[in-house]
C-alpha cells in the first residue's frame, strides 16, 4: 500500500474532472485519477452543442434559457441551479474560446449557434439558435481543449487508477438546537493502480467526483463500455444517497440496433422522424415544435409508433431519420461525424437513405446529491465537508426527470469551474481528516470476492442478462409489473455474482478483475433506479408510467433519496431505504407542459 | 452558419425495402491474436480463436467475445465503441486501424485474421502498449493556445475561412495509430511522430494563436519534422481522415518560409 497525499483528489477525467483540475491545479496541491487516459472519457461522443444564450445570431437570454431547462425537467428541476447554469453559461462558453476551442463561426466571425430539442425563444413561442457548437464534435473539441489546458496548467494525472472506495469517517456533531446528528467527513480515496495491480491510498482534504454516468445498466445504449457508474456505486456504499435515480434519459436517435448516437443536431439541421408510412409523425405529438420537441417526449413518440405497428424493417422495431432534403453540402459541413457513423456501422448513405433509428440509453438524470457549490448532501440537511460532484455523476438537480439536449456539456463546464474552486478552497482552510485504521480494508475485501471467488458462473453472462432485464422493463416504458420484474431478476444476479470466478490471475492489466467490480456497480445502481421507479406512482419526464399515465404534482413533486440501508426492508427488497427531498421553487411555478 | 431549411413534407412514399432490413448474415472467423504477458511468459505467443459472429459486427465485437466467453485473460483498452475515444487502435491484418471501427464483413474472412499491439512503443500485456512515450512528444509541442498581451473581453473573432484553415488537424483523437504506423518512428526513438506534429499543426495554422514560433523552433529540430520521410503511412492509419502527411509538409513549409 501508497499513501499519497494532496489538498485536492479529483476522480474522473472527462469534461468536469478536468474542467475543475484548470481551476484546482491553479490554486492547491491536486491530483486527478482516471481509469481511462484523459482523453478517452464519453465527454468526446457529446456532438450536437453547448447552449448558452449568446443571442450571437438571434435575440436570447439567460431567463429563456432557464424557463427552458426548468420546463424541459418537467418542473423537478432545483429553480435555483438551473438559474445559475443558465446564467454562467455564457461565461463558461467564451471560457472555453479563450481557451482555443475551435467553434463554428459566424460570417462575422462570431461563435455561431444552431438550435436545439426543447430551447425555445420567449417561453416556447419557437425554437431558438443557442447551441454553441464544433460542427458534430462538440463534446469532442471540449474535452481535447480542457485536456490542453491541463497540459499548459501541468495538472498531475494518475492515469488507469480506478478509484474503488471513498474514505469517510464519521463524527457526532450538534445542531443548532442542541440536538445531535451524525456528520460524515472525508479523508481521501483508495485506488487501484490497473498496470500494477497495487492499492494506492490518496489523503486528500476535498475529493471531487467526476466519474460520469452509468448507462451500461442497459444493454442498448450510447455509452462507452466503461460508463459503469462506479462513482454512484462508491458513494452509495458509503451511505451517501442517490437523488432522482429512476429518470434515464433514452436518447431518440440511437442507430438501429447499434445505440450508437445520431446526434440531435441532425434534427436542430433540419432532419425529420419517418414512420412505415413515410408519416412525419412528431406533427402528431408536438405540433409546435415537432421533431424538435424535448427526448423524453420524441423517444416515447417512437417507441409508441412501434408499439401500434408503424415500425420499419424486416421486425417493424425501428423508425426513420430523414436527411434526404437537405443538401449534401450542409450535412458534410454540420453533421460529418453522424453520418460517418450511419455508412460505416449500418452501410446506409444518409444522403440518399433515411437512416434507421431507435431510442437508446444516454444520460443519467440522477446521480450523487449537490447544491449549487457542488457540494455533496449526506442527507437532506448536511453537506459532507470537502466532497463534491460535478458532472453526469452528479444531481444539482439541473435536468429534473428529463435533460435538454447540450445542458450536459453546459453542466460539466459550470459546476465542474465551480467545483475546482470551491474544493481548492476549502482545501486552503481546512484541516487533514485522519486516514481511517485500516484505509484499504474495504477495498481488499472486494476485490478477494472476486480474486478468491472460484464458481461457475461468468461475469458478462450474468452482465448480458442484467442489460436485457433493464431494456425489457426500465425502459421507455414502465409499469409496477415491468419494474418488479427487473428488481426480481437483480436479486437474482446478486445471488449469482456470489458464485462468479475470473480467469485473469495476474496483477498485471487485470481488466477482467474490474469488470467484475464495475458489474458489481451496474448490479447496485440497476437496483437502486428501480426501487425509485417503484415509488414515483406518476409520469414526468424520463419516467413513464403506464400504470400512471399522469403528472401528479400533488403527490411526487419532489426528489427521490435512497439510501444503503442494511436494516431497511421493502416490498421484499432488502437493504434499500427510501426517502424524498423538496423540489427548490424560485420563479416557475408548474405548468402542463406541450410543444 | 445556420442555413434555413425547407419544410420538409408531412408525409412521403418510401421505396420499399428502405431502411436496411433482410436477415443480418452470420459467418465464421478465426481470429489471431498476438498474446503477451510478461507475468507468466517473456515470450509472446499467437493464440487462434475460432469464432461464429454477425453481419455489424467488429473486430472489438470479436475481441470481446473471446474475452467474454472463452478467455478472460485477454486484454485490450476499449471505451465508446465507435471511433471516437481512441483507445483501441491495434494492428489488424498489418494495418493499424481501430478495432472498434473496423467491420469483420470488410476483411477476407476466409483467413484468419490477425490482431496485435501497435508497433514502436513497449507491449505491456496483449494488446496493451505503454502509451507515456507517445504523449510526452505531445506535451512537448505546447498541445494549448497561447496568447500574449489582452485576452478580449466576449470572444475572439475568426472568420470561417481561418477556422477552415486548421478544421482537419481538430479531428485528433491521440489514438496513436499514425505514429505506430510510422517507419522512422519504429526505428528512432526520439522522433516527435506524426500525432504530435498533426497537433501542432492544429495550433500553428490557427488564427488566434501567438505560439506558433516557439512550436516551429521546437519541430525545426533533428528530431522534428525533418525525420519525416514522406512514406504516407500515417495518412493511412488516421481513422479520423486526417490527412497527416499534408499536415507535417505544411509545418515544414512553415519552418521554412520563417527561415527565409
Amino acid at each position: 500500500m501508497q499513501v499519497h497525499k494532496y489538498d485536492v483528489v479529483i476522480v474522473g477525467a472527462g469534461g468536469a474532472g478536468m474542467r475543475a483540475a484548470i481551476e484546482s491545479g491553479q490554486r492547491a496541491h491536486t491530483a486527478v485519477l482516471t481509469k481511462l487516459y484523459p482523453t478517452r472519457s464519453h465527454t468526446g461522443a457529446a456532438q450536437g452543442g453547448m447552449c448558452a444564450a449568446l443571442a450571437n445570431v438571434e435575440e436570447d437570454n439567460w431567463e429563456w434559457h432557464t424557463f427552458d431547462t426548468v420546463k424541459g425537467g418537467d418542473y423537478l428541476v432545483d429553480q435555483d441551479a438551473a438559474e445559475v447554469m443558465a446564467k454562467e453559461a455564457i461565461e463558461a462558453v467564451l471560457d472555453l474560446e479563450k481557451m482555443g476551442l475551435p467553434f463554428n463561426r459566424t460570417p462575422e466571425g462570431k461563435i455561431d449557434q444552431r438550435r436545439f430539442g426543447g430551447h425555445t425563444r420567449d417561453h416556447g413561442k419557437a425554437p431558438v439558435r443557442r447551441s454553441c457548437y464544433a460542427a458534430d464534435r462538440t463534446g469532442h473539441m471540449i474535452l481535447q481543449t480542457l485536456y490542453q489546458n491541463c497540459v499548459k496548467h501541468n495538472v498531475e494525472f494518475y492515469n488507469e487508477y480506478y478509484v474503488l472506495d471513498l474514505l469517510t469517517v464519521e463524527e457526532e456533531a450538534t445542531r443548532e438546537d442542541g440536538t445531535t446528528y451524525v456528520q460524515k467527513r472525508i479523508a481521501g480515496v483508495v485506488s487501484y493502480d490497473l498496470a500494477t495491480g497495487e492499492i494506492h491510498v490518496f489523503q486528500a482534504k476535498s475529493v471531487i467526483l467526476a466519474t460520469g454516468g452509468a448507462g451500461k445498466v442497459f444493454k442498448t445504449t450510447s455509452n462507452a463500455h466503461t460508463l459503469t457508474g462506479d462513482g454512484m456505486g462508491i458513494a452509495f456504499r458509503k451511505g451517501i444517497p442517490l437523488e432522482d435515480m429512476e429518470f434515464v434519459q433514452f436518447h431518440p436517435t440511437g442507430l438501429a440496433g447499434l445505440g450508437i448516437l445520431l446526434s440531435e443536431a441532425a434534427r436542430g439541421e433540419g432532419a425529420i422522424l419517418r414512420n412505415s408510412e413515410g408519416e412525419r409523425f412528431m406533427e402528431r405529438y408536438a405540433p409546435t415544435i415537432k421533431d424538435l420537441a424535448p427526448r423524453d417526449i420524441v423517444a416515447r413518440s417512437m417507441a409508441n409508433e412501434v408499439r401500434e405497428g408503424r415500425g420499419c424493417g424486416p421486425n417493424k422495431d425501428y423508425v426513420l431519420l430523414d436527411l434526404t432534403h437537405l443538401e449534401p453540402a450542409h450535412i458534410d459541413a454540420k453533421l460529418p461525424d453522424i453520418t460517418e457513423f450511419a455508412r460505416t456501422y449500418l452501410g446506409v448513405e444518409p444522403y440518399t437513405e433515411p437512416v434507421p433509428v431507435f431510442p437508446t440509453a444516454h444520460y443519467v438524470m440522477g446521480g450523487v446529491p449537490t447544491n449549487i457549490k457542488g457540494e455533496v448532501f449526506q442527507d437532506n440537511e448536511f453537506t459532507i465537508p470537502g466532497l463534491y460532484a460535478a458532472g453526469e455523476v452528479a444531481c444539482v438537480s439541473v435536468h429534473g426527470s428529463n435533460r435538454l439536449g447540450t445542458n450536459s456539456l453546459l453542466d460539466i463546464n459550470v459546476f465542474g469551474k465551480r467545483s475546482g474552486i470551491a474544493a481548492a478552497e476549502y482545501s486552503k482552510t481546512a484541516g487533514w481528516v485522519e486516514l481511517p485504521e485500516n484505509p484499504v480494508a474495504d477495498t481488499e475485501a472486494l476485490l478477494d470476492v472476486v480474486r478468491k471467488g472460484s464458481g461457475t458462473e461468468r461475469i458478462a453472462a450474468i452482465r448480458k442478462e442484467l442489460q436485457d432485464t433493464m431494456d425489457a422493463n426500465m425502459q421507455v416504458f414502465r409499469t409496477k409489473d415491468t419494474i418488479m420484474k427487473a428488481l426480481a431478476d437483480v436479486k437474482g444476479f446478486r445471488e449469482r455474482y456470489k458464485n462468479i470466478s475470473i480467469q485473469d490471475k495476474g496483477k498485471r492489466f487485470n481488466l477482467d478483475l474490474l469488470e467484475a467490480v464495475e458489474l458489481g456497480f451496474l448490479l447496485d445502481l440497476a437496483e437502486v433506479m428501480s426501487v425509485s421507479a417503484l415509488h414515483r406512482h406518476e409520469s414526468r419526464g424520463g419516467h413513464f408510467r403506464e400504470d400512471f399515465p399522469d403528472r401528479d404534482d400533488e403527490n411526487f413533486m419532489k426528489h427521490s433519496m435512497v439510501y444503503k440501508d442494511d436494516s431497511a426492508e421493502m416490498e421484499g427488497i432488502h437493504g434499500i431505504r427510501f426517502d424524498t427531498k423538496p423540489v427548490i421553487f424560485t420563479r416557475y411555478q408548474p405548468m402542463e407542459r406541450k410543444y | 452558419m445556420s442555413s434555413e431549411v425547407p419544410e420538409p413534407a408531412s408525409k412521403v412514399d418510401l421505396a420499399p425495402g428502405i431502411g436496411g432490413g433482410g436477415e443480418i448474415p452470420q459467418f465464421d472467423i478465426t481470429l489471431r491474436v498476438r498474446r503477451y504477458d510478461p507475468e507468466f511468459s517473456e515470450e509472446a505467443t499467437w493464440e487462434d480463436y475460432a469464432l461464429t459472429m454477425y453481419g455489424t459486427d467488429r473486430v472489438l465485437d470479436a475481441l470481446h467475445k473471446v474475452k467474454w466467453e472463452i478467455d478472460g485473460s485477454l486484454s485490450f483498452r476499449r471505451s465508446c465503441a465507435h471511433g471516437v475515444c481512441g483507445s483501441d487502435a491495434m494492428r489488424i491484418n498489418g494495418r493499424n486501424r481501430l478495432a472498434c471501427k473496423t467491420l469483420l464483413k470488410d476483411l477476407d474472412t476466409s483467413k484468419p485474421i490477425t490482431v496485435e499491439a501497435i508497433k514502436g512503443l513497449p507491449v505491456e500485456k496483449d494488446l496493451i502498449v505503454d502509451m507515456e512515450p507517445f504523449f510526452q512528444s505531445y506535451r512537448e509541442i505546447m498541445p494549448f493556445m497561447i496568447t500574449k498581451g489582452h485576452e478580449p473581453a466576449a470572444e475572439h473573432y475568426q472568420s470561417p475561412e481561418d477556422r477552415e484553415r486548421y478544421d482537419d488537424t481538430t479531428k485528433c483523437i491521440l489514438c496513436a495509430a499514425c505514429t505506430s504506423s510510422c517507419p522512422v518512428f519504429w526505428t528512432d526513438g526520439q522522433y516527435f511522430g506524426p500525432a504530435a506534429i498533426v497537433n501542432a499543426h492544429r495550433f500553428i495554422f490557427d488564427s488566434r494563436d501567438e505560439g506558433g514560433d516557439m512550436r516551429l523552433e521546437i519541430l525545426n529540430d533533428k528530431e522534428g519534422v525533418w525525420r519525416c520521410r514522406t512514406t504516407f503511412n500515417c495518412t493511412e492509419a488516421c481513422p479520423r481522415g486526417i490527412q497527416v502527411t499534408k499536415a507535417i509538409s505544411e509545418v515544414k513549409q512553415a519552418i521554412l518560409a520563417r527561415s527565409v
